[in-house]
């Protein structure tokens, strides 16, 4: 009986191995070769020698790497909390079944299906000076343009905009199903207990929808710390690298410079900022949580 | 503190739905009254349009003295108790109860003093600090009651508030309730589709009908006295047996009715002279047949099933015309499926409906 127990359990393991194979292969394997990369000093065209954690105190070392940090720590600071608060707010203001809102939840959502390259010609074409919307929005009400993709400060900013517009779509439609999870009596509730709509929105409607808060968080620190396109293509880290993101100096590093060691290292230093930040954000709300109950 | 509640000409329609049809009643303050039919008949919508939940076509709704058929919920000064609880899952037992008072503004010493006398008489003060997904379906409905009882309201609203516990818990609950009610002298609504809860709990029962109510009256007057086949055949369990009537013939102490070929009933119903036989129905409950030996009158029934309750038998037959009658027997009954019984019918009990359902009944109390 023990016997073929122990046996069956073998088996059953061979049913997950179709996708551990995919795991190690593309998920396992290449961490663990970029953390080996990130150990040597690396040529694209030489082989490879260790050289310890040389390659971190490059990297560290580097003053145009802190400002990459900085601009980084900066947009994902200013982008997620106005994803995830115009996302919320847009799916309140949505979360109704009249076909208007239907059609606005789709147009809200349409940006998010293209590509990077198209987000950044469209604000491009907005924010570029003398031609762009903005130019002549400012020339029509007589005021002094602004460069807003060659000023230091306007750059990181225009890149923010554009990718909250391109970004938006899926914290709203997470939010939405959130939102039509709360079952209707709740609200029906809340309405004979007198609740004004604030008292709904902040005593009902946010702590029912917590966890997706949370969840949407965590998911746009993840890809607001990867950053890179937008900035690439609307103002290429420029001016004077105050639009730089991390992710475009590991590009820099390990593809224009060819220096694949240090960019496999700038690469395990972007991957623990945003593994510690995701954890932070789920230990400060799993505390709560406990304190809560 | 309870009031009594008027509705007065309600309708309602949904576009060319029409859910309610001039619906006119009145509750006494203090009044249990319960709202029963089948599914879709309109009684939920009614309770929700007293809360306010719900708007109305046309009429209009009174508590007190007061029209509040244009209040937002909140303002109408009653509590209702949901199906489903409908506790905010995220609060306290103790939060959940003061939520309702601390939107309007009342004292926190007033809050904490109302709240411990409700978890008190619902003996739920070991909970207060527990939130709903730690409580069981019957600790859930309490709070939910407590929620209620915690606002004072003028009148108490319970939509099927029964229907998620277990059939022993329900029995219970059920009982609490009925003294819940003569503790607080309150104004209470119940909606139910069970006609256990109905007839346990009303002071009126309230029958609705195809967006209609059907009757209004106490329970024995509903069970005894239906004014219409509709009511007959649902309240009651097993339902009451409906025979077709092929002849009437006036006699002094009231008609006697041929049914089909299986033989004649003495009743002791007398008919109006417009009366019309066509489609007529002879209605008979169980408990008013008894199995007699084949001597003395009655109807041979041929027995299908016998079901067995302890104190008393039912027996499910057939005619000899194939028409089905369910007859009762004492607890000890030796009837076994197969036989042939002769079932004699008590002349004051039974109900004749005419062909549009209305119903005839003997002028004798049973």
């Amino acid at each position: 009986m023990a016997e073929s127990y122990r046996r069956s359990r073998w088996t059953n393991g061979l049913f997950v191995v179709p996708y551990l194979s995919v795991f190690l292969t593309l998920l396992v394997f290449p961490l663990g070769w970029g953390i080996w990369l990130s150990l040597n000093k690396v040529d694209l065209f030489g082989g490879e020698r260790f050289i310890g954690l040389k390659n971190y105190a490059r990297v560290l070392s580097d003053p145009i790497f802190g400002q990459a940090v900085k601009n980084t720590l900066i947009f994902v600071g200013v982008s997620v909390p106005t994803l995830v608060i115009l996302g919320l707010f847009l799916a309140l203001a949505l979360n109704k079944t009249t076909k208007g809102s239907s059609f606005l939840r789709g147009l809200f959502f349409a940006s998010s299906i293209l590509s990077v390259t198209i987000v950044t010609l469209i604000w491009r074409i907005v924010f570029i000076p003398n031609d762009g919307l903005m130019a002549l929005i400012f020339n029509y009400f007589g005021w002094q343009p602004i460069g807003f993709l060659s000023t230091t400060g306007w750059s990181l900013f225009s890149v923010g905009v554009a990718t909250v517009w391109w970004c938006i779509g899926l914290p709203m439609m997470l939010f939405l199903a959130a939102l039509q999870q709360i079952p209707k009596d709740l609200y029906e509730a809340a309405a004979l207990d007198n609740a004004s709509r604030w008292r709904v929105l902040t005593r009902i409607t946010l702590p029912s929808i917590k966890s997706t808060i949370m969840l949407v968080a965590i998911i746009q620190v993840v890809m607001q710390f990867q950053l890179f396109g937008q900035a690439q293509l609307m103002t290429n880290g420029g001016p004077a690298g105050s639009s730089r993101p991390i992710v475009m100096y590991i590009y820099e590093i390990g593809f224009l410079r060819w220096d694949i060691g240090m960019g496999a290292a700038a690469s395990q230093i972007l991957f623990l900022i945003i593994l510690c930040a995701a954890m932070l954000q789920y230990w400060v709300s799993t505390r709560k949580e406990e304190t809560d109950a | 503190m309870s009031a009594s509640i008027s509705i007065k000409n309600i309708t309602k329609r949904y576009d060319s739905v029409t859910v309610l049809d001039d619906i006119n009643l009145h509750i006494e303050d203090g009044e249990f009254v319960v709202f029963l039919g089948p599914s879709g008949c309109g009684k939920s919508t009614l309770l929700r349009m007293i809360a306010g939940l719900e708007s109305i076509t046309e009429g209009s709704i009174e508590i007190g003295d007061k029209r509040i058929d244009t209040l937002p919920p909140g303002q109408r000064g009653v509590a209702m108790v949901f199906q489903s609880y409908a506790l905010y899952p995220h609060m306290t037992t103790r939060q959940n109860m003061a939520f309702g008072l601390e939107n309007v503004k009342v004292a926190q010493d007033e809050i904490d003093r109302r709240v411990n006398d409700a978890a008190k008489i619902l003996e739920i003060d070991h909970l207060l600090d527990r939130k709903p997904g730690r409580l069981s379906g019957g600790q859930r409905q309490r709070v939910a009651i407590g929620r209620a009882i915690v606002k004072e309201p003028k009148a108490f609203l319970f939509d099927e508030p029964l229907s998620n516990l277990d059939a022993a818990l329900r029995g219970r609950t059920r009982l609490e309730l009925a003294q819940l009610h003569q503790r607080l002298g309150s104004t209470m609504i119940f909606v139910t589709h069970d006609q256990v809860e109905a007839m346990t709990l009303a002071d009126r029962i309230v029958i609705m009908h195809n967006q209609k109510i059907e009757q209004i009256g106490t329970p024995m007057e509903i069970y005894q006295h239906p004014v219409s086949r509709f009511v007959a055949e649902f309240v009651g369990s097993p339902p009451m047996s409906m025979l077709p009537i092929n002849n009437i013939q006036q006699t002094a102490n009231g008609v006697t009715v041929e049914v089909s070929r299986a033989g004649s009933i003495a009743t002791a119903i007398t008919l109006p002279p417009e009366f019309n036989a066509k489609d007529a129905v002879i209605g008979i409950r169980a408990e008013d047949t008894a199995v007699v030996s084949s001597e003395e009158d009655g109807l041979d029934l041929t027995i299908k099933v016998v079901e067995r309750l302890g104190d008393r038998t039912l027996l499910y037959g057939t005619l000899i015309d194939g028409t089905d009658l369910i007859a009762e027997d004492s607890g000890r009954s030796k009837v076994k499926a197969g036989e042939t019984v002769r079932v004699s019918i008590s002349p004051h009990a039974a109900h004749i409906f005419d062909g549009d359902g209305l119903a005839h009944h003997s002028q004798m109390e049973v």
